[in-house]
Protein backbone atom coordinates (compact mmCIF):
# COMPACT_ATOMS: atom_id res chain seq x y z
CA UNK A 1 0.00 0.00 0.00
CA UNK A 2 2.65 2.67 1.37
CA UNK A 3 4.68 1.44 -2.34
CA UNK A 4 1.54 2.14 -4.61
CA UNK A 5 1.09 5.51 -2.89
CA UNK A 6 5.13 5.87 -3.32
CA UNK A 7 4.58 5.08 -6.52
CA UNK A 8 1.85 6.99 -7.59
CA UNK A 9 3.33 9.70 -6.22
CA UNK A 10 6.67 9.44 -8.56
CA UNK A 11 4.13 9.16 -11.69
CA UNK A 12 2.14 11.91 -10.49
CA UNK A 13 5.27 14.33 -10.18
CA UNK A 14 6.97 12.92 -13.38
CA UNK A 15 3.73 13.69 -15.41
CA UNK A 16 3.10 17.07 -13.87
CA UNK A 17 7.01 18.64 -14.13
CA UNK A 18 7.18 18.63 -17.02
CA UNK A 19 3.55 20.48 -17.47
CA UNK A 20 4.99 23.00 -15.06
CA UNK A 21 8.13 23.52 -17.09
CA UNK A 22 6.09 23.87 -20.48
CA UNK A 23 3.78 26.50 -18.62
CA UNK A 24 6.71 28.93 -18.85
CA UNK A 25 6.44 30.50 -22.61
CA UNK A 26 9.39 31.63 -23.88
CA UNK A 27 9.87 35.22 -24.54
CA UNK A 28 9.23 36.37 -28.08
CA UNK A 29 12.40 35.64 -30.37
CA UNK A 30 14.13 33.64 -27.92
CA UNK A 31 17.75 34.22 -27.95
CA UNK A 32 17.72 36.61 -30.66
CA UNK A 33 15.37 38.88 -29.10
CA UNK A 34 18.56 41.41 -28.09
CA UNK A 35 19.43 41.47 -32.14
CA UNK A 36 15.62 41.62 -33.17
CA UNK A 37 15.39 44.77 -30.91
CA UNK A 38 18.45 46.75 -32.24
CA UNK A 39 17.11 45.03 -36.27
CA UNK A 40 13.97 46.66 -35.46
CA UNK A 41 14.88 50.29 -34.46
CA UNK A 42 17.53 50.13 -37.55
CA UNK A 43 14.22 49.51 -39.46
CA UNK A 44 13.40 53.19 -39.23
CA UNK A 45 13.24 56.02 -42.42
CA UNK A 46 16.64 58.64 -41.23
CA UNK A 47 14.04 61.46 -41.96
CA UNK A 48 11.76 60.35 -39.29
CA UNK A 49 12.25 62.99 -36.37
CA UNK A 50 13.50 62.56 -32.96
CA UNK A 51 10.69 63.08 -31.61
CA UNK A 52 8.76 60.40 -33.68
CA UNK A 53 11.44 57.98 -32.84
CA UNK A 54 10.57 58.53 -29.25
CA UNK A 55 7.44 56.88 -29.66
CA UNK A 56 9.22 52.56 -30.24
CA UNK A 57 10.51 53.75 -26.40
CA UNK A 58 8.97 50.96 -24.35
CA UNK A 59 8.40 51.55 -20.46
CA UNK A 60 9.02 48.76 -18.12
CA UNK A 61 4.57 48.09 -18.62
CA UNK A 62 5.41 47.31 -22.27
CA UNK A 63 8.61 45.13 -22.23
CA UNK A 64 6.99 43.42 -19.80
CA UNK A 65 3.93 42.63 -21.48
CA UNK A 66 6.12 41.70 -24.82
CA UNK A 67 8.26 39.48 -22.95
CA UNK A 68 5.36 37.31 -21.49
CA UNK A 69 2.87 37.43 -24.58
CA UNK A 70 0.37 40.08 -22.79
CA UNK A 71 0.02 37.24 -20.35
CA UNK A 72 2.12 37.57 -17.30
CA UNK A 73 2.20 35.45 -14.67
CA UNK A 74 -0.50 37.06 -11.43
CA UNK A 75 2.94 38.38 -9.50
CA UNK A 76 4.14 40.00 -12.59
CA UNK A 77 0.69 41.26 -13.39
CA UNK A 78 0.02 42.66 -9.61
CA UNK A 79 3.08 44.87 -9.60
CA UNK A 80 2.64 46.02 -12.91
CA UNK A 81 -0.95 47.20 -11.93
CA UNK A 82 0.59 48.84 -9.39
CA UNK A 83 2.81 50.87 -10.99
CA UNK A 84 0.65 52.06 -13.36
CA UNK A 85 -2.47 52.96 -10.87
CA UNK A 86 -0.24 55.66 -9.45
CA UNK A 87 0.43 57.44 -12.82
CA UNK A 88 -3.48 58.68 -12.83
CA UNK A 89 -3.96 62.26 -12.77
CA UNK A 90 -7.44 63.81 -12.04
CA UNK A 91 -8.79 66.97 -13.84
CA UNK A 92 -8.36 70.37 -11.34
CA UNK A 93 -11.74 70.84 -10.37
CA UNK A 94 -12.04 67.54 -9.70
CA UNK A 95 -15.24 66.30 -11.31
CA UNK A 96 -15.01 63.18 -12.93
CA UNK A 97 -17.90 63.30 -15.25
CA UNK A 98 -18.29 65.44 -17.66
CA UNK A 99 -20.55 66.21 -20.87
CA UNK A 100 -22.30 63.18 -22.88
CA UNK A 101 -22.88 64.68 -26.06
CA UNK A 102 -19.16 65.43 -25.80
CA UNK A 103 -18.27 61.92 -24.90
CA UNK A 104 -20.47 60.74 -27.66
CA UNK A 105 -18.32 62.47 -30.42
CA UNK A 106 -14.83 61.28 -28.76
CA UNK A 107 -15.98 57.97 -28.87
CA UNK A 108 -16.08 57.96 -32.75
CA UNK A 109 -13.01 59.60 -33.06
CA UNK A 110 -10.64 56.94 -34.93
CA UNK A 111 -8.57 59.61 -36.52
CA UNK A 112 -5.47 61.31 -34.95
CA UNK A 113 -2.02 60.52 -34.20
CA UNK A 114 -0.89 58.93 -37.76
CA UNK A 115 3.01 59.99 -38.53
CA UNK A 116 5.19 58.82 -41.28
CA UNK A 117 5.57 60.62 -45.06
CA UNK A 118 3.24 58.27 -47.06
CA UNK A 119 -0.79 58.81 -45.06
CA UNK A 120 0.12 60.96 -42.05
CA UNK A 121 -2.88 63.07 -40.17
CA UNK A 122 -2.70 66.50 -40.98
CA UNK A 123 -1.35 68.62 -37.93
CA UNK A 124 -4.36 69.51 -35.16
CA UNK A 125 -6.38 66.61 -36.57
CA UNK A 126 -8.53 66.00 -33.66
CA UNK A 127 -7.90 62.59 -31.87
CA UNK A 128 -10.29 60.62 -30.56
CA UNK A 129 -10.75 57.64 -27.99
CA UNK A 130 -12.05 55.47 -30.81
CA UNK A 131 -14.14 53.39 -28.62
CA UNK A 132 -16.24 51.84 -31.16
CA UNK A 133 -13.26 50.16 -32.82
CA UNK A 134 -12.97 47.95 -29.78
CA UNK A 135 -16.43 47.99 -27.73
CA UNK A 136 -20.50 48.33 -28.42
CA UNK A 137 -21.74 51.33 -26.95
CA UNK A 138 -24.67 52.66 -27.98
CA UNK A 139 -27.33 50.80 -30.03
CA UNK A 140 -27.88 52.88 -32.51
CA UNK A 141 -24.19 52.50 -34.01
CA UNK A 142 -23.68 48.82 -35.66
CA UNK A 143 -20.13 49.45 -36.90
CA UNK A 144 -18.48 48.47 -33.77
CA UNK A 145 -15.94 45.67 -33.09
CA UNK A 146 -15.57 43.09 -30.31
CA UNK A 147 -11.97 42.91 -29.26
CA UNK A 148 -12.97 44.38 -25.86
CA UNK A 149 -16.23 43.77 -23.92
CA UNK A 150 -19.63 45.19 -24.96
CA UNK A 151 -20.26 48.39 -23.06
CA UNK A 152 -23.84 48.76 -23.99
CA UNK A 153 -26.22 49.64 -20.75
CA UNK A 154 -22.63 50.30 -18.78
CA UNK A 155 -24.50 53.02 -16.86
CA UNK A 156 -27.76 51.08 -16.10
CA UNK A 157 -26.50 48.14 -15.29
CA UNK A 158 -23.91 49.62 -12.76
CA UNK A 159 -25.64 52.99 -11.64
CA UNK A 160 -24.01 55.49 -11.29
CA UNK A 161 -22.09 55.79 -7.53
CA UNK A 162 -18.72 57.44 -7.01
CA UNK A 163 -17.11 54.47 -6.95
CA UNK A 164 -18.63 53.67 -10.58
CA UNK A 165 -17.84 57.09 -12.08
CA UNK A 166 -14.00 56.82 -10.40
CA UNK A 167 -13.39 53.08 -11.84
CA UNK A 168 -14.61 54.48 -15.68
CA UNK A 169 -12.33 56.93 -15.26
CA UNK A 170 -9.47 55.64 -14.09
CA UNK A 171 -9.52 52.63 -16.80
CA UNK A 172 -10.07 54.99 -19.13
CA UNK A 173 -6.90 56.99 -17.76
CA UNK A 174 -4.79 54.04 -17.11
CA UNK A 175 -6.32 50.71 -18.72
CA UNK A 176 -3.51 48.79 -16.84
CA UNK A 177 -3.99 49.77 -13.86
CA UNK A 178 -6.79 46.59 -13.68
CA UNK A 179 -5.49 44.59 -15.74
CA UNK A 180 -2.00 44.68 -16.83
CA UNK A 181 -1.01 43.93 -20.83
CA UNK A 182 -5.18 44.18 -21.49
CA UNK A 183 -4.99 45.52 -25.42
CA UNK A 184 -6.69 48.47 -24.47
CA UNK A 185 -4.67 51.86 -24.78
CA UNK A 186 -3.31 54.07 -21.49
CA UNK A 187 -5.49 57.33 -23.12
CA UNK A 188 -4.11 59.44 -19.94
CA UNK A 189 -1.14 58.17 -19.79
CA UNK A 190 0.09 59.13 -23.38
CA UNK A 191 -1.56 62.59 -22.93
CA UNK A 192 -3.77 61.07 -25.86
CA UNK A 193 -6.83 61.97 -24.10
CA UNK A 194 -6.35 65.05 -21.59
CA UNK A 195 -8.23 64.32 -18.12
CA UNK A 196 -11.18 66.62 -19.50
CA UNK A 197 -11.95 64.31 -22.35
CA UNK A 198 -12.12 61.25 -20.57
CA UNK A 199 -14.53 62.86 -17.73
CA UNK A 200 -17.40 63.23 -21.25
CA UNK A 201 -16.07 59.72 -21.82
CA UNK A 202 -17.19 58.71 -18.70
CA UNK A 203 -20.65 60.71 -18.74
CA UNK A 204 -20.92 58.80 -22.32
CA UNK A 205 -20.84 55.59 -20.90
CA UNK A 206 -23.09 56.69 -17.31
CA UNK A 207 -25.35 59.41 -17.91
CA UNK A 208 -28.32 57.99 -18.06
CA UNK A 209 -29.44 60.41 -20.74
CA UNK A 210 -26.64 58.90 -22.80
CA UNK A 211 -28.04 56.60 -25.77
CA UNK A 212 -25.23 53.89 -24.40
CA UNK A 213 -28.04 53.67 -21.77
CA UNK A 214 -31.14 53.87 -23.30
CA UNK A 215 -32.82 51.32 -26.04
CA UNK B 1 -10.18 36.24 -72.69
CA UNK B 2 -8.47 38.61 -71.87
CA UNK B 3 -11.29 41.24 -73.04
CA UNK B 4 -13.88 39.17 -71.28
CA UNK B 5 -11.55 39.91 -68.55
CA UNK B 6 -11.55 43.91 -68.32
CA UNK B 7 -15.33 43.56 -69.37
CA UNK B 8 -16.10 41.87 -65.84
CA UNK B 9 -13.43 44.68 -64.10
CA UNK B 10 -15.38 47.34 -65.55
CA UNK B 11 -18.98 46.48 -64.69
CA UNK B 12 -17.43 45.56 -61.28
CA UNK B 13 -16.06 48.93 -61.24
CA UNK B 14 -19.52 49.86 -61.74
CA UNK B 15 -20.98 47.46 -58.91
CA UNK B 16 -18.52 49.20 -56.82
CA UNK B 17 -19.28 53.01 -57.68
CA UNK B 18 -23.35 51.93 -56.52
CA UNK B 19 -22.70 50.23 -53.95
CA UNK B 20 -20.35 53.22 -52.54
CA UNK B 21 -22.95 55.37 -51.58
CA UNK B 22 -25.16 53.03 -49.74
CA UNK B 23 -22.41 51.72 -47.77
CA UNK B 24 -22.42 55.61 -46.35
CA UNK B 25 -25.65 55.40 -45.32
CA UNK B 26 -25.66 51.48 -43.66
CA UNK B 27 -22.30 50.84 -42.49
CA UNK B 28 -23.19 47.32 -41.69
CA UNK B 29 -23.58 46.50 -44.71
CA UNK B 30 -19.90 47.10 -45.66
CA UNK B 31 -19.10 43.35 -45.41
CA UNK B 32 -21.60 41.99 -47.50
CA UNK B 33 -21.33 44.48 -50.28
CA UNK B 34 -17.76 43.41 -50.23
CA UNK B 35 -18.50 39.69 -50.85
CA UNK B 36 -20.42 40.55 -53.38
CA UNK B 37 -17.76 42.92 -55.15
CA UNK B 38 -15.36 40.25 -54.61
CA UNK B 39 -17.98 37.61 -56.42
CA UNK B 40 -18.42 40.01 -59.27
CA UNK B 41 -14.39 40.08 -59.79
CA UNK B 42 -14.39 36.92 -59.58
CA UNK B 43 -12.95 36.50 -62.86
CA UNK B 44 -11.71 40.45 -63.71
CA UNK B 45 -9.61 41.48 -60.56
CA UNK B 46 -8.80 45.17 -61.36
CA UNK B 47 -5.09 43.90 -60.67
CA UNK B 48 -5.54 41.29 -63.47
CA UNK B 49 -4.87 44.69 -65.69
CA UNK B 50 -1.67 45.15 -63.58
CA UNK B 51 -0.27 41.47 -63.65
CA UNK B 52 -0.35 41.87 -67.50
CA UNK B 53 1.95 44.82 -67.28
CA UNK B 54 3.91 42.93 -65.13
CA UNK B 55 3.98 40.44 -67.53
CA UNK B 56 5.57 43.06 -70.47
CA UNK B 57 8.22 44.73 -67.59
CA UNK B 58 9.55 41.17 -66.82
CA UNK B 59 10.30 40.51 -70.23
CA UNK B 60 11.21 44.31 -71.76
CA UNK B 61 14.60 44.89 -72.04
CA UNK B 62 15.09 47.76 -69.77
CA UNK B 63 17.84 50.09 -67.81
CA UNK B 64 21.44 51.14 -68.72
CA UNK B 65 21.97 47.40 -69.18
CA UNK B 66 20.00 47.24 -71.50
CA UNK B 67 18.39 43.60 -69.94
CA UNK B 68 15.03 42.03 -69.06
CA UNK B 69 14.49 40.36 -65.87
CA UNK B 70 14.19 36.86 -67.53
CA UNK B 71 17.35 36.00 -65.66
CA UNK B 72 16.42 36.55 -62.48
CA UNK B 73 17.09 34.22 -59.85
CA UNK B 74 13.90 34.52 -56.64
CA UNK B 75 15.05 31.01 -55.07
CA UNK B 76 14.54 28.56 -57.65
CA UNK B 77 17.09 29.08 -59.80
CA UNK B 78 17.22 32.13 -62.95
CA UNK B 79 14.08 32.64 -64.37
CA UNK B 80 12.26 29.75 -62.57
CA UNK B 81 8.67 32.14 -61.99
CA UNK B 82 6.53 28.92 -61.03
CA UNK B 83 5.99 29.21 -57.19
CA UNK B 84 8.61 31.45 -56.49
CA UNK B 85 6.52 33.70 -54.25
CA UNK B 86 5.54 30.92 -52.35
CA UNK B 87 8.76 30.15 -50.90
CA UNK B 88 9.72 33.76 -50.21
CA UNK B 89 11.34 35.25 -47.99
CA UNK B 90 14.49 33.06 -48.35
CA UNK B 91 18.13 33.03 -47.66
CA UNK B 92 20.42 34.27 -50.64
CA UNK B 93 23.76 32.68 -50.49
CA UNK B 94 25.49 35.61 -52.91
CA UNK B 95 23.41 38.66 -50.65
CA UNK B 96 24.15 36.84 -47.40
CA UNK B 97 20.60 37.63 -46.72
CA UNK B 98 16.95 36.74 -46.20
CA UNK B 99 15.14 38.48 -48.52
CA UNK B 100 11.12 38.77 -49.65
CA UNK B 101 9.98 39.46 -53.11
CA UNK B 102 10.46 42.51 -53.12
CA UNK B 103 14.32 43.06 -52.08
CA UNK B 104 14.82 40.29 -54.46
CA UNK B 105 13.02 41.75 -57.53
CA UNK B 106 14.94 45.03 -57.05
CA UNK B 107 17.94 43.26 -56.39
CA UNK B 108 17.59 41.77 -59.98
CA UNK B 109 16.43 45.06 -61.14
CA UNK B 110 20.12 46.72 -59.67
CA UNK B 111 22.36 43.66 -61.13
CA UNK B 112 20.55 42.80 -64.05
CA UNK B 113 18.87 45.53 -65.46
CA UNK B 114 21.71 48.40 -63.84
CA UNK B 115 19.37 50.49 -62.31
CA UNK B 116 20.41 52.57 -59.33
CA UNK B 117 18.37 51.34 -55.90
CA UNK B 118 17.42 54.56 -55.55
CA UNK B 119 15.60 54.70 -59.18
CA UNK B 120 13.98 51.69 -58.55
CA UNK B 121 12.22 52.40 -54.88
CA UNK B 122 11.56 55.59 -55.88
CA UNK B 123 8.02 55.04 -56.89
CA UNK B 124 7.71 51.42 -54.99
CA UNK B 125 3.71 51.79 -54.25
CA UNK B 126 1.45 53.81 -56.93
CA UNK B 127 0.04 56.98 -56.49
CA UNK B 128 -3.62 58.05 -57.87
CA UNK B 129 -2.44 58.65 -61.90
CA UNK B 130 1.24 57.77 -60.94
CA UNK B 131 2.01 53.60 -61.74
CA UNK B 132 4.76 51.36 -59.54
CA UNK B 133 6.43 49.04 -61.88
CA UNK B 134 7.19 46.96 -58.69
CA UNK B 135 3.40 46.76 -57.95
CA UNK B 136 3.17 45.48 -61.21
CA UNK B 137 6.20 43.19 -60.96
CA UNK B 138 5.32 41.66 -57.49
CA UNK B 139 1.44 41.48 -58.98
CA UNK B 140 2.59 39.01 -62.01
CA UNK B 141 5.13 36.97 -60.02
CA UNK B 142 2.20 36.47 -57.24
CA UNK B 143 0.21 35.38 -59.80
CA UNK B 144 3.23 32.36 -60.75
CA UNK B 145 2.42 30.88 -57.24
CA UNK B 146 -1.31 30.42 -57.45
CA UNK B 147 -2.26 27.10 -56.63
CA UNK B 148 1.24 26.53 -54.81
CA UNK B 149 1.18 26.35 -51.26
CA UNK B 150 2.80 28.79 -49.27
CA UNK B 151 6.38 26.97 -48.53
CA UNK B 152 8.44 28.69 -46.04
CA UNK B 153 9.44 26.27 -43.32
CA UNK B 154 12.65 28.43 -42.58
CA UNK B 155 15.25 25.40 -41.96
CA UNK B 156 18.22 27.56 -42.96
CA UNK B 157 19.97 29.22 -39.39
CA UNK B 158 19.61 33.14 -41.20
CA UNK B 159 15.20 32.05 -42.39
CA UNK B 160 15.31 30.38 -38.58
CA UNK B 161 16.50 33.72 -37.00
CA UNK B 162 14.82 36.00 -38.99
CA UNK B 163 11.09 33.91 -38.40
CA UNK B 164 12.36 34.55 -34.43
CA UNK B 165 13.01 38.27 -34.96
CA UNK B 166 9.76 38.83 -37.23
CA UNK B 167 7.78 36.90 -33.67
CA UNK B 168 9.49 39.21 -31.54
CA UNK B 169 8.14 42.57 -33.94
CA UNK B 170 4.87 40.68 -33.60
CA UNK B 171 4.28 40.92 -30.22
CA UNK B 172 6.78 44.37 -29.49
CA UNK B 173 4.01 46.74 -27.59
CA UNK B 174 5.35 50.68 -28.01
CA UNK B 175 3.45 54.00 -29.08
CA UNK B 176 0.95 56.06 -27.35
CA UNK B 177 -1.72 53.68 -27.95
CA UNK B 178 0.16 51.01 -26.28
CA UNK B 179 -0.06 48.71 -29.67
CA UNK B 180 1.65 45.77 -31.10
CA UNK B 181 0.66 43.41 -34.21
CA UNK B 182 -0.83 40.57 -31.42
CA UNK B 183 -3.14 43.02 -29.97
CA UNK B 184 -5.46 42.85 -33.25
CA UNK B 185 -4.17 39.53 -34.39
CA UNK B 186 -3.66 37.61 -31.51
CA UNK B 187 -7.11 35.96 -31.21
CA UNK B 188 -9.65 34.30 -32.63
CA UNK B 189 -13.04 35.68 -33.78
CA UNK B 190 -12.56 39.49 -33.31
CA UNK B 191 -13.37 42.47 -35.47
CA UNK B 192 -12.14 46.11 -35.65
CA UNK B 193 -15.51 48.12 -36.11
CA UNK B 194 -16.43 45.74 -38.86
CA UNK B 195 -13.44 44.61 -40.10
CA UNK B 196 -12.99 40.81 -39.02
CA UNK B 197 -8.89 40.65 -37.76
CA UNK B 198 -7.68 37.09 -38.44
CA UNK B 199 -5.16 35.28 -35.74
CA UNK B 200 -2.20 35.46 -37.32
CA UNK B 201 -0.66 33.52 -34.75
CA UNK B 202 -2.11 30.18 -36.37
CA UNK B 203 -1.65 28.18 -39.42
CA UNK B 204 -5.58 29.01 -40.57
CA UNK B 205 -5.31 32.86 -39.64
CA UNK B 206 -1.92 33.66 -41.43
CA UNK B 207 -2.41 31.60 -44.27
CA UNK B 208 -5.72 33.10 -45.01
CA UNK B 209 -4.22 36.56 -44.68
CA UNK B 210 -1.13 35.58 -46.86
CA UNK B 211 -2.27 33.49 -49.19
CA UNK B 212 -4.28 36.27 -51.17
CA UNK B 213 -1.07 38.73 -50.93
CA UNK B 214 -0.44 41.43 -53.22
CA UNK B 215 -4.38 42.16 -53.49
CA UNK B 216 -6.19 44.50 -54.98
CA UNK B 217 -7.69 46.85 -52.19
CA UNK B 218 -10.75 48.36 -52.88
CA UNK B 219 -10.71 51.36 -49.99
CA UNK B 220 -7.34 52.48 -51.81
CA UNK B 221 -8.17 51.47 -55.26
CA UNK B 222 -4.67 49.90 -55.73
CA UNK B 223 -2.82 46.86 -55.44
CA UNK B 224 -0.79 46.75 -52.24
CA UNK B 225 2.32 44.41 -52.25
CA UNK B 226 3.12 42.58 -48.47
CA UNK B 227 5.88 45.16 -47.77
CA UNK B 228 3.47 48.62 -48.37
CA UNK B 229 0.73 46.39 -46.20
CA UNK B 230 3.38 46.10 -43.21
CA UNK B 231 4.81 49.50 -43.69
CA UNK B 232 0.75 50.86 -43.57
CA UNK B 233 0.22 48.58 -39.78
CA UNK B 234 3.01 50.40 -38.41
CA UNK B 235 1.61 54.13 -39.54
CA UNK B 236 -1.72 52.70 -38.15
CA UNK B 237 0.27 51.79 -34.63
CA UNK B 238 1.11 55.51 -34.83
CA UNK B 239 4.76 54.54 -35.09
CA UNK B 240 7.70 56.31 -37.40
CA UNK B 241 7.82 54.93 -40.92
CA UNK B 242 9.97 52.24 -41.66
CA UNK B 243 12.35 52.00 -44.67
CA UNK B 244 10.77 50.12 -47.82
CA UNK B 245 12.24 46.94 -48.14
CA UNK B 246 13.68 46.73 -43.97
CA UNK B 247 14.65 43.91 -42.53
CA UNK B 248 12.14 44.56 -39.65
CA UNK B 249 9.43 43.90 -42.38
CA UNK B 250 11.31 41.16 -44.50
CA UNK B 251 11.45 39.52 -40.66
CA UNK B 252 7.70 40.08 -40.09
CA UNK B 253 7.00 38.43 -43.16
CA UNK B 254 9.29 35.58 -43.00
CA UNK B 255 7.07 34.88 -39.00
CA UNK B 256 4.28 34.95 -41.24
CA UNK B 257 4.87 32.77 -44.28
CA UNK B 258 6.32 30.18 -41.79
CA UNK B 259 3.10 30.27 -40.18
CA UNK B 260 1.31 30.18 -42.69
CA UNK B 261 3.26 27.69 -44.97
CA UNK B 262 1.03 24.56 -46.23
CA UNK B 263 -1.68 27.17 -47.42
CA UNK B 264 -2.45 27.32 -51.11
CA UNK B 265 -1.79 30.43 -52.91
CA UNK B 266 -4.85 32.83 -54.56
CA UNK B 267 -3.42 35.94 -55.06
CA UNK B 268 -3.90 39.10 -56.71
CA UNK B 269 -6.93 39.07 -53.77
CA UNK B 270 -9.37 41.61 -53.30
CA UNK B 271 -9.57 43.10 -50.14
CA UNK B 272 -11.15 46.14 -48.11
Amino acid sequence: MNLKHALFGVLVAAAVMPALAQKAVEAPGGKFAKDAEQMFRASFKAENPKYWMTRLDQDETMKTCQQYRDNPPRKVGEKLEKLNAATIRYPVDGKLIGDWKEGEKLAAVGTGGHIGFIQPDPPGRVRGGNCYACHELAKKELAYGTIGPSLHHFGKVRGNSEDIIKYAYDKIYNSNAFSACTNMPRFGLHNWLTPEQITHIVAFLIDPESPVNKD
Amino acid sequence: MMFQRLLVTLVGGAVLAASAGSALAQDSKVADELAKYRDALADGNPADLLEVKGEGLWSEKRGPKNASLEQCDLGLGPGKLEGAYAQLPKYFKDTNKVMDVESRLVHCMVTLQGFTQADVTKQWYSKPGKESDIEALVTFIGAKSNGMPINVPATHPEEAKMARMGEYIFYRRSGPQDFSCSICHGQEGKRIRLQDLGNLTTKEGAGFAMKTWPSYRVSQGAVWTMQRRLIDCMRQARWPEPNYLADSIVALETYLQKTATGTVMDTPGIER
